[in-house]
């Protein structure tokens, strides 16, 4: 964030009575993300925004709406879909496409989908690795996208936290996490060579609790599985599991209804749900505050491994 | 959505709380193991900002004695670094507490990682300096103290760590505080940034003064570290800075709105206010300052918002609107401290990317003044700087920019550069020094006319002599350069980019009032990989957007020709209105 050096504050000779009021931080924050959001709509060739329907993709989108007005989103949406989406997902992407009038490409790994790849069948690591990592990079391929933008936030998981707001990509999508550039002030390295790409996060500095304050003060439309309703679960002790994919139940196993809703959205045999009451913003937030474990707990594929996410990430995952 | 929460929650009375809040971002520095990211980690723990599934993940793993939580590894998010037990890139953690928002930036000591700290300190409002109260005050702690002062970090804390170690004795912490104060001292009289600290004794590892006060330390009556960040003064503020706005992208909808979108890098703007965008000098007013939610009628730093002026004029990426009252300095060279960030180390008259605000001007380091040797402090004569020096160095560069001291200025002051062959980002720069720009090259040849006159030259050519400056894709340029011949116009190519024109930029003014004085039409290029052609004459501008005409369903190749047969008719448009061509034939092309 640009920042001069006048003194203010409580005590500053500077400030007058008059002076307009401090920014919050959701200002500040909205600030910096459409700043990022011009840079690299202006300094690539082929920009695209990964839109994968959930809370911080909401956010995004809207970011994205602001940067531009009065002209359009400049470049198009991206949803890399594993077949494994919940339905309401699907039906609230297309509807927020058109209600935005935004280019919504959609890609998937059908010869993967084809051959029956799903996580229990492979181990999660695997199924994710062609659904998603295989997929979003033929899709970044094919369509020669030379930055991506990608929801991902710092405070979501620790080798997240590591993350430039421009993260390199070589050639073959791969992160490498120990030799980044260094990213001073607000000033962004956009130079890449012939098939090396960049990814990006405008939300690198938002908090979930940011997130779901900036949808309650814009009134961005989420889906509807982040919030309560008694929904039909397959109870395993402490985990809930939406009984979306029929593969996913045990033998003899009956779903029963409880009051529950998403906290995150993925692949609906990867994602538990919570048992909640939450049913409006404001209870989300104020569930959040109580909250003890955190938004990715409940992603068995955050856990399939030591260091998981990073790993993923290294091979050209988000 | 909006139905009301449970009772004993009021979501507008926790939203107004929350807006009340301010926000700080800090970095910690100091050498490696000092306890830096334990105390991040120890920070986080005792405000109760990390979640129990994030605490069980590192319970009994990490360095320290059983049983006792290893915090390290709440920030060391990477595989290389847990195994390794060190930090090796900046983690950037969150939290807050009832009083403030804090983003956190947790920085490696070592050496080797230093442009990693640089990265955390330049956007923090304050720095947490740690030294090993079992080792005192060693050079990287000095390295660190130093790079925060020269990136103009407010507020440094020390916090003496490891107090358990040394029986938690305050004549020893009296010794270090001592000493640490005189090297900041010693700091700001070189870099002119006088820095206010505030030293702590803590144990990071036992919790002693971060978040809660020590019982070990009775002899100690100030506030815990948590305190101190909790009061220091909040992140700058410079809404009653000078207006700076840096133009991100021009925003063109259709035919009835122009508007220059950008962030307000500092001051306020209100919709009436004259302002002069630059390098170009041109004066406006503020006619809206439009935004998504709706138009303003004031805007303060750091907003995002964009502006339309009462009238046209010809504005790009890259140019900076100012207040008309206190502009900033134009120029074509300027002295700055530089930190080497690169294995390769600098090469004087070599070429590199200079990216300041939204733009991205080729330039050379002519010379080196001085390195500052960080274990005295002493200035050196140098013929290079290596990875992690620090020096101070004088700039050229081919086109003129508008900016300001980094002192005046965190976001016109600050600039990178670039390798323009690795692409790696190699130094970080400050601008100490601008040296304002002088017409050179014209005044010079004022009075060479020989016995041809202009309309003699005219009838021969069939065009007047002119600058045509391009900017863009080489494609787009070649295409334009070879459709201007084939009309019949003398073009002379002159790549704006030549070393010898970088180096000495009156030579380029030279050559071209020549060209034109032989009436020719000389092409000013900057060949780059932008998306966009941008042609310019004598004020005038023609502006090709080549992302805005691909067609998706088409070849690449019917997409590059119906792109460059677009650049080519707008550029003949852009001459026809400038009046360059006389014979009728070439006009209609
Ligand atoms: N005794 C003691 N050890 C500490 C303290 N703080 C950190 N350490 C240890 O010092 C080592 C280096 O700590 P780390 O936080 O990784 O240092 P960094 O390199 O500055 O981030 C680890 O083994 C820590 O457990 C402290 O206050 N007291
Ligand atoms: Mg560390």
């Amino acid at each position: 964030m640009p920042a001069a050096e006048t003194q203010t504050g409580p005590q500053s000779p500077h400030v007058t009575g008059n002076a307009p009021p401090r920014l919050s931080h959701l200002r500040l924050l909205e600030a910096e993300s459409i700043h990022i959001l011009r840079e690299v709509a202006s300094e690539f060739e082929r920009p695209v925004m990964l839109y994968s329907v959930g809370k911080d993709s909401s956010v995004m989108l809207r970011l994205a709406q602001k940067a531009f007005y009065p002209a359009p989103i400049p470049f198009p949406l991206l949803h890399v879909d594993t077949g494994f989406k919940f339905a309401e997902m699907l039906t609230f992407r297309d509807e927020m496409a058109r209600s935005i009038g935004a280019e919504l490409l959609v890609w998937r790994n059908e010869q993967a989908i084809a051959a029956g790849t799903n996580p229990i069948a492979l181990d999660t690591k695997r199924c994710c690795g062609l659904l998603k990592t295989q997929a979003l990079l033929d899709a970044l391929r094919h369509y020669n996208f030379d930055a991506a933008f990608g929801g991902a936030r710092r405070d979501e998981e620790k080798s997240r936290a590591k993350e430039r707001i421009y993260s390199f990509r070589d050639s073959a999508g791969q992160w490498d996490p120990k030799n980044q550039r260094p990213e001073l002030w607000n000033l962004y390295n956009a130079r890449i060579h012939p098939g090396e790409s960049i990814r990006v996060f405008p939300l690198s500095n938002w908090t979930e609790m940011d997130v779901w304050q900036y949808i309650h003060e814009e009134k961005i439309p989420v889906v509807d599985l982040y919030f309560a309703k008694e929904r039909p679960m397959y109870v395993r002790g402490d985990e809930l599991l939406p009984i979306e994919q029929s593969f996913v139940a045990r033998l003899g196993e009956q779903p029963q209804m409880v009051k529950s809703r998403l906290r995150s959205l993925g692949c609906s045999p990867c994602t538990g749900a919570i048992r909640s009451d939450a049913e409006t913003i404001p209870a989300i937030i104020s569930e959040l505050i109580s909250f003890r474990s955190s938004e990715r707990a409940n992603r068995a594929i955050d856990h399939d491994q030591e260091g998981s996410m990073e790993i993923k990430k290294r091979e050209g995952y988000f | 959505m909006s139905m009301l929460a449970a009772p004993t929650f009021s979501i507008d009375e926790f939203l107004q709380q929350e807006r009340e809040k301010d926000l700080l971002r800090f970095s910690t520095a100091g050498s490696v193991d000092d306890g830096k990211s334990t105390l991040i980690g120890r920070l986080l723990y005792d405000t109760q900002s990390v979640y129990e599934d994030q605490v069980r993940s590192i319970e009994g793993k990490g360095t320290t004695a059983p049983g006792q939580i290893d915090f390290a590894l709440l920030t060391d998010g990477l595989r290389a670094e847990r195994e390794q037990g060190i930090t090796i890139d900046v983690a950037y953690r969150y939290f807050s507490t009832a009083r403030r928002k804090f983003i956190i930036a947790d920085t490696p000591g070592h050496e080797q990682y230093t442009r990693n700290m640089a990265t955390g300190a330049s956007t923090a409002d304050a720095a947490v300096v740690l030294i090993d109260a079992s080792k005192g005050v060693l050079i990287q702690s000095r390295r660190h103290a130093y790079i925060a002062s020269l990136l103009r970090v407010r507020h440094v804390l020390v916090a003496v760590n490891k107090m358990d170690l040394i029986g938690y004795d305050e004549a020893a912490f009296r010794a270090i505080e001592a000493d640490f104060s005189a090297v900041l001292d010693q700091i700001a009289a070189d870099t002119g940034n006088p820095v206010e600290r505030i030293v702590v004794p803590v144990s990071a590892l036992k919790g002693d003064n971060i978040v809660h006060k020590s019982n070990a330390m009775d002899w100690y009556k100030g506030p815990s570290l948590l305190e101190l960040l909790e009061t220091v003064p909040p992140s700058v503020d410079t809404r009653t800075a000078p207006f700076r706005f840096p133009v991100q992208r021009v925003l063109r909808p259709d035919h009835t709105f122009r508007g220059f979108a950008g962030q307000i890098a500092s001051g306020t703007i209100r919709s009436g206010d004259a302002i002069t965008v630059l390098p170009s000098g041109r004066s406006a007013r503020v006619e809206r300052i439009v935004t998504w939610d709706g138009d303003l009628t004031e805007a303060i730093a750091p907003l995002s918002v964009t502006l339309v002026l009462d009238r046209e004029l010809d504005i790009s990426r890259g140019d900076l609107v100012v207040s008309s009252e206190t502009p900033a300095t134009v120029s074509k060279s300027a002295k700055a401290a530089l930190v080497w960030m690169d294995q390769r180390p600098l090469e004087l008259h070599r070429r590199y990317l200079l990216k300041h605000t939204s733009q991205t001007v080729p330039v050379f380091v002519t010379s080196i003044g001085h390195r500052t040797d960080l274990g005295t402090l002493n200035h050196e004569p140098a013929r290079t700087l290596h990875m992690n020096d620090i020096g101070s160095v004088t700039v050229n560069l081919l086109r003129p920019i508008a900016l300001d001291a980094y002192e005046e200025n965190r976001s016109t002051g600050a600039f990178i550069l670039v390798d323009a062959e690795t692409n790696g980002t190699v130094a970080a720069g400050m601008i100490s020094a601008a040296y304002s720009e002088t017409a050179a090259g014209a005044p010079l040849l004022a009075d060479a006319w020989g016995p041809l006159t202009a309309g003699e030259k005219e009838a021969r050519w069939g065009h007047r002599g002119a600058i045509l400056e391009l900017k863009g894709p080489k494609e787009l340029v070649d295409a334009i350069e070879r459709s201007l011949f084939a009309a019949g116009a003398v073009p002379v190519r002159i790549e704006a980019g030549d070393d010898a024109f970088v180096l000495h930029p009156s030579l380029l003014e030279i050559a071209t009032a020549l060209q034109v004085r032989a009436g020719l039409l000389a092409l000013v290029v900057d060949a780059n990989e932008a998306s966009t052609l941008i042609a310019r004459i004598e004020g005038r501008e023609a502006i090709v957007n080549a992302a805005d005409m691909r067609d998706a369903d088409d070849t690449d190749d019917a997409n590059d020709a119906r792109r460059a047969g677009k650049a080519v008719a707008a550029v003949h448009q852009l001459l026809r209105d400038a009046g360059v061509f006389i014979s009728s034939e070439m006009a209609g092309l």
